[in-house]
């Protein structure tokens, strides 16, 4: 026995476990507090927790949920990403081959049934907080940010439409992008674009306005997949995770979880 | 207060200002963002498409039928070449709606968007569905050179602006 106390007390002198742990193991209340506060990972988690915060009745824990499964979306998502090329040669069959062929087929599902799940999260997480009143002083704010990454959340879910690449993902983006077009002054159809002339040529159309940005071009195709991809794995996901480490400093710093102020 | 040094951060001596009476650096900072965010707008504009081509040759007017929607270019270059007893002109198979693309129901005579339903007469104008307005015509011409009708899917007439009855947008037999 002393040999192994002997070995434990070795390492934990050691350069490397000191440089890893600045403060030694904390053995009094005051120096766990300080130990929470003091840790990248652990001060992540509130020091108090009130206990109407953790009534399930009233949170729902559909913010906890949401985040779950963005996590749950970030791994499997991160995964396929092994086996999917986005192009149009490959993307439909490489949906096949993750599906038939790769180990594990249920992983994608699981990244399109949680993202259904984080829809639908998200949406309960905002019914819920609009129906308790957590939206008021001095939470407006942080209400702005959870409208910001809805959005994001939505449209998470609309590039990740078109991945598979089939009949149904290539005409909803059509259908969905679509829209861009009516953008005041930047679609080709959008009000006030028909004023935008040079002589009598319009200087808004098909081939320069909103939708052609977002499409890469007039009509979905090979570089909508490549965008649709990038936004989709890369650029609304850094964004949504710089929000919403914004979104929960500010749940403590306005007063904690939901609950009286 | 006392005035602030001349060379303190931000500021300018007195009397001295940049554009638009702005300090220099609210200048240099507005210009830095505005010359980013075009950049990175411009960016997403490419300069060469890899498209089908806009412009082709459909062949001649005595391959198509009087009377008959004709749907051999629909899958290559999304146009369909109808023949009247008057004119011959080529309608873009883009839905009006959100951009699917109709079938010719050749039993019903009209094209049908399958995505919301939307319904259009064989001349392209609409009738039925949430579309707001007709199919586009595409700009249609014969080549003097070989007698071929060359469509230029480039250039859109819309009806809606009174452009069918511009000449380029039909070929008068």
């Amino acid at each position: 026995m002393a040999s192994v106390r002997a070995i434990q007390e070795n390492i934990v002198n050691s350069q490397i476990w000191k440089s890893v742990f600045r403060v030694g193991i904390p053995n009094t209340n005051r120096k766990r507090v300080l130990a929470v506060l003091g840790s990248l990972i652990l001060h992540l988690h509130p020091v108090k927790v009130r206990r109407s915060g953790t009534r399930m009745s009233y949170t729902w824990c559909m913010g906890g949920t949401s985040f779950f499964l963005f996590l749950v979306e970030t791994v499997t998502g991160l995964l396929l990403m092994f086996y999917y090329r986005p192009t149009i040669e490959y993307a439909f069959t490489d949906i096949m081959d993750l599906r038939e062929q790769a180990p594990f087929g249920i992983m994608r599902e699981m990244h399109r049934w949680g993202a259904h799940a984080m829809v639908i999260a998200v949406w309960l997480h905002m019914f819920r907080v609009f129906m308790t009143g957590s939206y008021k002083p001095p939470r407006e704010f942080n209400w702005n940010v959870g409208v910001i990454l809805m959005v994001l959340t939505l449209l998470l879910s609309f590039t990740g439409y078109l991945l598979p690449w089939d009949q149904l993902a290539i005409w909803a983006i059509t259908v969905g992008s679509s829209m861009a077009r009516a953008t005041p002054g930047a679609g080709n159809e959008g009000p006030m674009s028909g004023l935008i002339k040079l002589g009598d040529i319009r200087l808004i159309h098909a081939g320069d306005d909103a939708r052609f940005g977002l499409i890469g071009g007039r009509s979905i195709g090979a570089a909508t997949l490549l965008r649709f991809y990038v936004l989709h794995c890369v650029a609304i996901p850094l964004v949504a995770g710089f929000l919403m480490a914004i979104h929960f400093w500010r749940v403590r710093k306005d007063g904690g979880i939901s609950g009286p102020l | 207060m006392p005035a602030r040094a001349a060379g303190s951060p931000g500021r300018l001596p007195e009397g001295l200002t940049g554009l638009g009476g702005l300090p220099e650096r609210e200048v240099a900072r507005v210009a830095l963002s505005g010359g980013l965010a075009s950049v990175l707008g411009r960016f997403m504009f490419p300069n060469v498409l890899f498209e089908p081509v806009q412009k082709f040759k459909a062949g001649f007017v005595a391959d198509y039928a009087v009377g008959e929607v004709d749907e051999r270019w629909k899958d290559k270059f999304g146009i369909w070449i109808v023949r009247t007893e008057e004119v011959v002109y080529a309608l873009i198979s883009v839905c009006t709606h959100l951009g699917c693309t109709p079938n010719w129901l050749p039993t019903q005579n009209k094209f049908k968007c399958p995505c919301h339903g939307s319904g259009y007469y064989k001349s392209g104008v609409n009738f039925e569905g949430p579309t707001p307005r007709p199919l586009e015509r595409a700009k249609i011409s014969i080549d003097i050179a070989d007698g071929q009708i060359v469509v230029d899917k480039s250039k859109q007439f819309h009806q809606e602006r009174g452009e069918w009855t511009d000449p380029e947008s039909f070929i008068k037999l």
